[in-house]
């Protein structure tokens, strides 16, 4: 092109013939430019950028990618399985390349399970992508089986499920992981840094679906997860669970909630709710149904915190179980408010205001006693503010500092109104009496020893105590129901009016059930919270009591406490149940004077 | 490696009263060894860039021998023939474009192939060759260098079935095609004054037909060109990768069927449009200088064969499929390695394809017919 325009036309008028002669000359040299022009073009890139170029070239392909850890297993204190991580794997697909052999289709729909059709549609809206999944976290096997056909487009990638054995048995209490196995509720949650491990390191060559060729290094091997041993005993987890799912459906029910604590140790033995699901089932989880209302749900636990009321009453010194206290006539005016009972129980003492449940009775124990020694009897019970156990969503429940009690709030209060907790709470509170006034923190892991307690009441006032609680599951009593044959069983009934707005629903009750057992030397505390039954006997006596027997016989049973009472209370009514305590038996005589 | 080292080399013709036996099949030995080189090495890359698919290979080596069989065939056809039909093969190349736009099939958002049932193929390959043997046919019978009238007539035989194939829209064979024109027009001694005058032309015409001649994924392309980082995973990806390809085998290269940047699926089109990056990246500067050095030997040996034929329509003729040759080698080249923007033109005899490669064995084998029939004419 540089050369000039006259001299080769001078050329081509001179001599016709050799004009194409130069012409191919200055052809083919312009040609050795061009090639010359690629050639240093190639140097450039294969001699001088070459390092960077390969240096791109290699990050293309080699990556580093994770290892992911083996998830720790979730153990019950035995050592039994209740969430384990499985390999699985996720089949996906390049679907152009897919596409490409659509005649596979229908080969690959069978094997996923789909219609041929179903699938084709599915890989046709992602025609243009790179990357679908088609099935994620299929059973090995299946895999495999897809594996062998060597489908062209179509991949397996290994991934880890976790799987519930217990399923909805203890859904509420380990929560779930999310598809990449990250805890996401519950324990799961709460323990997912000891859970999961440290993911390990490794260089492969991946070709550009991402599709790994070859493994070059191991940089760091994964870690896995730790076992974490929780403090339930599966199987009475189980029993509490049948029992509680039972009770909701004969009631008809919204919700049930049942805790077993270790009155030794304070750990959780069991921690039931209803309704549930089944976590295996990740299209059947929704917050409600997953929801572990023993930690996460206040209540007002009513007449079930009658003994606290005594129990400061007995320590004050200013009652006995015997000091007579007059109901009559089955109501009383606090200012403008007026506290009733179910019936008129006339001149009663302390042990028969538990028994009988008297809100009157309970009110004028309290009224009698300070605020503030009230208040803090129920914070040392751990009202009022959270456990410390650790679990995602837990609460702490209402309680109302002293200053700020009104009469009416000071009244409610002993019977169980204005005051609320979570089932654990009171579990927790309930254990302490069962231990003879010593309180523990709780624990959902297993312990190695029992954690140091602090005395909150005298033994001499739970030993007046307790002989109370027991009578409650007498023929006498409220909770005849709750009674464990073989054993001794102390407790208290409360049947809750349920908030609705801004005040209480006439027909909508939570039956409670509260208690300890074997009386002579307590070992299991228990909680049972039904949630509105719909039927006529929404008593907790007979709805809640039922339940805390069937659980604490299996429980009891499953942990080999030897039974403390060989002859079955309900064969022989008339034997005085406060014979074989150690109170005075003055109490029933008292009652028995003010029947009519 | 220089032009020259041909012509100073006795041909056989010259040496030989009695033609050699392949002469004498009006084959000719340094260029057919040329071309068998190039498609052998063509097959060894192949062989990498399918990984290691043996059935493709095989395909292509099919295409290959009936390539051959092809070029031996025109080889034997006299250009007497192949002048008088020139223009019917032309007005045929054109109703064919015509047919393509009216009844093509799509493929990848164009429209190129012809199914006629038993076979598909694309008509503006036939324009490659019937393109320059029609300009051939115009300028033979003129006065040379040709006057300002018979080089429009020649402008418009070039311009047709480029606009029909830019239509399609292909617009790296309607280059290839276009510069056919160019390149016969040059040859046939068009004076530089409007060589010059073109030059400036298509200067001054090139804005109006970035604007409106081309579509947005072709200015895309050459705007990618000059900044392909701009859209790495979009519009660049396409350069970024090959010069990857290119720059990863070094002087050396990783060794035959080592290449990661292919293999991995890195490359696109990494066994036909792009398949240098593949040979590159296991052959290394080496392999490409020895790759560039047989193209113009071939290309070298072309020319001197055209110029050896009986009239001016062959060596019109002759000269311009050489050239398209180059011009095909040149192009995939420039935009594999990144100096040229991606058009979608194969390296010849080695990309996989089929279309192209039997017309580049029937334009060589045209090439012999002309050059060889003159000799026998002449005695």
């Amino acid at each position: 092109m540089k050369r000039s325009p006259s001299s080769p036309s001078r050329k081509l008028r001179a001599s016709p013939g050799s004009w194409t002669t130069n012409r191919r000359k200055l052809v083919l040299g312009l040609f050795a430019l061009a090639a010359l022009g690629i050639v240093a073009r190639a140097v450039y890139l294969q001699l001088i950028d070459t390092e960077f170029l390969q240096g791109q070239g290699d990050e293309r392909f080699l990556r580093s990618v994770e290892v992911p850890a083996h998830r720790g297993m979730i153990t019950d204190r035995h050592g039994e399985p209740l969430a384990v991580s499985s390999p699985v794997d996720s089949v996906w697909a390049h679907p152009p390349t897919l596409l490409a052999n659509r005649e596979r289709l229908p080969e690959l729909a069978r094997l996923l399970g789909m219609t041929p059709s179903e699938l084709e549609a599915k890989v046709l809206s992602r025609e243009k992508k790179e990357f679908m999944y088609l099935r994620r976290a299929l059973e090995p096997d299946a895999a495999a089986r897809i594996q062998v056909r060597a489908i062209p487009g179509v991949f397996l990638q290994r991934e880890y499920r976790r799987f519930y054995p217990s399923a909805e048995v203890t859904s509420h209490l380990l929560g779930f992981t999310d598809i990449d196995d990250d805890g996401q509720e519950g324990i799961e949650l709460a323990w997912n840094s000891t859970l999961q491990g440290v993911p390990g390191e490794k260089r492969v060559i991946r070709d550009r679906y991402g599709h790994t060729v070859d493994e070059v290094e191991s940089v760091r091997e994964p870690q896995p997860g730790r076992t974490v041993t929780l403090s339930i005993d599966r199987r009475i987890q189980y029993i509490a669970y049948r029992a509680v799912k039972a009770a909701m459906l004969e009631h008809g029910a919204a919700a049930a909630t049942a805790v077993v604590l270790d009155v030794q140790t304070g750990e959780v033995l069991a921690m039931v709710n209803q309704p549930g699901t089944n976590p295996n089932d990740r299209g059947a989880i929704r917050g409600d149904l997953l929801r572990n209302r023993a930690l996460t749900d206040v209540y007002e636990p009513g007449s079930v915190m009658k003994p606290f009321t005594v129990a400061m009453g007995l320590e004050s010194g200013r009652f006995r179980p015997d000091t007579p206290i007059s109901t009559s006539p089955g109501h009383m005016s606090v200012g403008r408010y007026t506290v009733r009972d179910t019936h008129n129980y006339g001149l009663i003492d302390v042990t028969r205001v538990i028994v009988k449940s008297s809100n009157v009775g309970a009110t004028k124990i309290a009224l009698a006693l300070p605020a503030e020694r009230l208040w803090d009897l129920f914070r040392k019970l751990g009202f009022g503010r959270t456990s410390g156990i650790g679990f995602p969503g837990e609460q702490g429940g209402w309680l109302a500092h002293y200053s700020r009690w009104s009469t009416i709030s000071h009244a409610n209060q002993s019977f169980g109104y204005g005051i609320s907790m979570t089932p654990l709470q009171l579990a927790r509170a309930y254990a302490a009496l069962a231990s003879g006034g010593v309180i523990r923190p709780v624990s959902l892991v297993k312990l190695d020893r029992a954690p140091e307690g602090e005395r909150i009441l005298s033994e001499a006032t739970v030993r007046k105590l307790m002989p109370m609680m027991e009578a409650v599951v007498s023929r006498d009593g409220t909770a005849i129901q709750a009674s464990v044959a073989g054993y001794r069983v102390a407790g208290k009934t409360g049947t809750v009016h349920k908030i609705v707005g801004r005040g209480y629903a006439k027909n909508n009750y939570y039956s409670v059930f509260a208690g300890f057992a074997p009386v002579s030397k307590p070992r299991l505390a228990m909680v049972v919270i039904v949630d509105d039954p719909k039927d006529k006997s929404y008593y907790g006596g007979l709805v809640a009591a039922p339940v805390f027997s069937k659980v604490m016989a299996g429980a009891l049973r499953v942990m080999n406490v030897p039974p403390d009472n060989i002859v079955d209370p309900r064969l022989t009514p008339a034997r005085p149940v406060m014979a074989s305590t150690t109170a005075p038996a003055a109490a029933p005589a008292t009652a028995k004077r003010e029947r009519p | 490696m220089s032009p020259y080292a041909f012509q100073d080399a006795p041909l056989h013709d010259r040496e030989a009263p009695r033609p050699r036996l392949l002469a004498r099949v009006h084959l000719d030995a340094p260029l057919l060894l040329g071309l068998l080189a190039v498609a052998a090495i063509g097959l060894v890359v192949l062989y990498s860039a399918s990984l290691q698919d043996l059935e493709s290979v095989i395909r292509q080596g099919t295409r290959l021998g009936l390539g051959f069989v092809v070029l031996i065939v025109l080889a034997q056809v006299p250009p007497t023939l192949l002048r008088t039909w020139t223009p019917a093969l032309y007005a045929i190349g054109n109703l064919l474009l015509v047919a393509v736009l009216l009844v093509g099939d799509h493929s990848m958002g164009a429209q190129r192939w012809l199914d006629l049932g038993f076979v598909r193929f694309q008509p503006s390959e036939i324009m490659k060759i019937a393109v320059p043997l029609m300009l051939a046919w115009h300028f033979a019978d003129k006065q040379l260098p040709p006057r300002v009238p018979h080089l429009l007539v020649g402008a418009v035989i070039a311009g047709v079935p480029f606009v029909l194939i830019a239509k399609q829209p292909d617009l790296g064979t309607g280059l290839v095609v276009f510069s056919a024109g160019l390149f016969a027009l040059f040859l046939g001694g068009m004076s530089w004054k409007i060589i010059f005058g073109l030059i400036a032309a298509i200067a001054a015409v090139a804005p109006v037909f970035w604007e409106y001649g081309m579509r947005e994924y072709q200015r895309q392309r050459v705007r990618t060109l000059f900044d392909p980082e701009a859209d790495p995973l979009g519009a660049g990806y396409h350069i970024i990768q090959s010069k990857i390809a290119i720059g990863s085998g070094g002087l050396y290269g990783k060794g035959w069927l080592n290449g990661t940047q292919s293999h991995l699926e890195f490359l696109p089109e990494s066994h036909t449009d792009f398949i240098l990056g593949t040979f590159a990246e296991e052959f290394g500067l080496i392999g490409v200088c020895i790759l560039l050095v047989l193209y113009f030997l071939i290309v070298a040996r072309a020319l001197r064969l055209a110029a050896g034929a009986g009239d001016t329509y062959g060596r019109i003729a002759g000269g311009t499929l050489a050239l398209v040759f180059f011009f095909y080698a040149f192009v995939n080249t420039g935009m594999v390695s990144g100096i040229l923007p991606v058009v979608g033109v194969p390296l010849p005899l080695v990309s996989y394809g089929g279309t192209s490669l039997v017309t580049i064995m029937a334009g060589f084998g045209i090439l012999m017919s002309l050059h060889f029939h003159r000799r026998r004419v002449g005695h």
